[in-house]
């Protein structure tokens, strides 16, 4: 009886919780369907009024508001930097834990001890450096920072670490080149955690704010979030507009975790019992 | 054999080389440019005309230290990592226990659901947050209206903006810490568990001789990554509160992001950004130190 009643207590602390974390979500969804300036009327609504639904606010965004054309170019940007990020990473995590060559642990150690450096630090001279290279105000400029991401080379390596040497130079002494080992042999093996590293790469270009502000200028080449942000300036007002434009941000990273969400939370909790 | 090993030693070099060469010049190259200039007068004019600049050794330094607006940034970026960090660890090992507990089901659907806002686009939900912060029309002064709070100027209030802008980010990042502590309690074997109650444990008694003990380790890992992430908050109070009111939530990143980006003085955002490098070093050092004598003990 009292294993019982402690069962219910758990269970409703435990989706009170649940409800309260996905409250300011739920409430992103339902403000973007209400006529405007109906969100911001007092007592707050929690969804719109009976038959007031309106899909306006969305039709806006991609009409005047062009958001077609930000969402292409976050699109191109966290896709072509997951697909780019991720073969570069897993050739260098894959050369570090299976092949031999001179210096290669020291150099690894100085890699992984890189990673506590902020990201930050590196972004004013990156700003010049890009600016003589002719890279600002471009995508691929926006999408370098998750191009080779020292944590990818460090969970790739921990992975390709258990793949057995002796089937490697068995390969070798059939006279596999390196470049056909990798690709039928280590590939295959590996694509668990380049998955999660895809899924990872993928949400953190897409969701990254600060570097794509500084490196884009124009306009036209403005990623979700950053045209989120200029537009808030100008429409702080228009809750509606404003909270629909959340959701088309938000939209489909989202629902990539939920296909996803396996290979990412695994990725997480692997990461860090062997780290 | 030595044609083997030479040939796979080239092959090494091959496959490392791509990410070598993007991290050398896109990370490590700015990293030491930074330093340098932070010794120089790099600024708007600068940027026509670099052959303009000149060293100014410290010069820079100097002016940081000099500067009110400077030592603001540094105290709000600790009021953050101090107050946000710890709470955020509390937060987060107290949803991976709920989670855990046996009598709980359906996890894998809280798990998610805690997690969610993790993945979440930070720019679109801090404006989601700006508006539940509204003092007249958000949802949050509304439920805190029914247990008989006064309204709350969140985000207009020098003295809240700040905690404002902790709540938010401890709902938008516990999610992922929740993770990697339920993947430390389940690395804990469950007889020690067992043992600790035939020793007549009580619940409370087994969380802090079993579970705090063997969760060790993953405190470090869950502090270190926390720390490093709260010293280089941006977005939230950019989005949020443009650093006001007061510059009460103007942090350090911001601080090098307005200095550097909108008043184009670069060689004296490079100091802060050095700075900030050097804050963070010192902040992992001390936890690992704090760590290591603490696991003698236990």
């Amino acid at each position: 009886m009292r294993r019982k009643l402690e069962a219910v207590a758990l269970h409703a602390l435990v989706i009170a919780a649940a409800i309260l974390t996905a409250a300011p979500l739920l409430w992103m969804v339902s403000a973007s369907f209400m006529r405007p300036g109906a969100a911001t009327s007092s007592p707050p609504p929690l969804l719109p009024a009976p038959h007031t639904a309106t899909l306006e606010h969305y039709r806006a965004l991609f009409t005047s508001q062009s958001l077609g054309r930000y969402l292409l170019n976050s699109l191109v940007i966290a896709g072509c930097g997951t697909l780019l990020g991720v073969a570069i990473t897993a050739m260098a995590g894959y050369g570090f834990a299976k092949l031999r060559f001179r210096g290669r642990d020291p150099l690894f150690r100085n890699l992984v001890l890189l990673m506590v450096v902020p990201g930050q630090v590196a972004m004013l001279p990156m700003f010049l450096e890009l600016r003589e290279l002719g890279l600002i105000n471009t995508l691929f400029g926006a999408m370098i920072p998750v191009l080779a991401p020292i944590y990818g080379v460090f969970l790739v390596r921990q992975y390709a670490l258990s793949i057995p040497g002796d089937l490697l130079d068995a390969a070798r002494i059939d006279g596999a080149s390196e470049l056909r080992i990798f690709r039928s042999i280590v590939l295959p093996t590996i694509a668990p955690v380049l998955v999660t590293l895809g899924v990872f790469t993928f949400l953190s270009a897409w969701n990254d704010f600060m570097w794509p502000l500084i490196v884009l200028s124009d306009d036209a080449r403005y990623t979700l979030p950053v045209a989120l942000a200029n537009l808030a300036g100008e429409h702080v007002q228009d809750t509606e507009l404003m909270m629909s434009g959340a959701v088309v941000t938000v939209l489909p990273v989202f629902l990539a975790f939920l296909f996803l969400q396996r290979y990412y939370i695994q990725g997480i909790m692997a990461g860090s019992t062997k780290g | 054999m030595i044609q083997h090993e030479r040939a796979e030693s080239r092959a090494g070099w091959m496959f490392i080389t791509p990410a070598l060469v993007l991290i050398g010049v896109f990370f490590v190259i700015p990293v030491l440019g930074a330093l340098v200039l932070s010794f120089t007068d790099f600024d708007i004019y600068s940027i026509g005309n670099p052959a303009d600049t000149r060293f100014i050794g410290l010069g820079n330094y100097r002016s940081l230290f000099a500067d009110p607006l400077f030592w603001k940034a540094l105290r709000n970026t600790a009021y953050y990592v101090v107050v946000g960090g710890p709470l955020s660890v509390v937060v987060s090992l107290a949803a991976a226990l709920l989670v855990n507990a046996r009598l709980i089901r359906w996890k894998p659907l809280f798990r998610s659901a805690f997690f969610a806002p993790w993945v979440t686009t930070l720019v679109a939900v801090a404006l989601v947050w700006r508006y539940l912060y509204h003092p007249q029309y958000g949802l949050l002064n509304a439920l805190l209206g029914l247990v008989g709070v006064g309204p709350i100027d969140w985000l207009g209030n020098p003295h809240w903006a700040m905690p404002a802008i902790i709540l938010m980010s401890v709902w938008k990042n516990f999610g992922y810490n929740m993770l990697i502590f339920l993947a430390g309690l389940q690395t804990i074997p469950p007889q020690l568990y067992e043992a600790a109650e035939l020793d007549g444990a009580g619940q409370w008694q087994r969380f802090r001789q079993v579970t705090v003990p063997m969760l060790g380790p993953t405190f470090v890992f869950v502090g270190v990554v926390t720390m490093i992430a709260a010293f280089q908050i941006f977005s939230e109070p950019y989005v949020m509160t443009q650093g006001g009111p007061l510059k009460s939530t103007l942090t350090l990143v911001l601080f090098m992001y307005e200095q550097g980006f909108r008043w184009w003085r670069l060689g004296f955002a490079a100091a802060v950004a050095v700075v900030l490098g050097l804050l963070t070093l010192a902040g992992t050092a001390v936890q690992l130190r704090l760590r290591r004598g603490g696991e003698r003990v236990v």
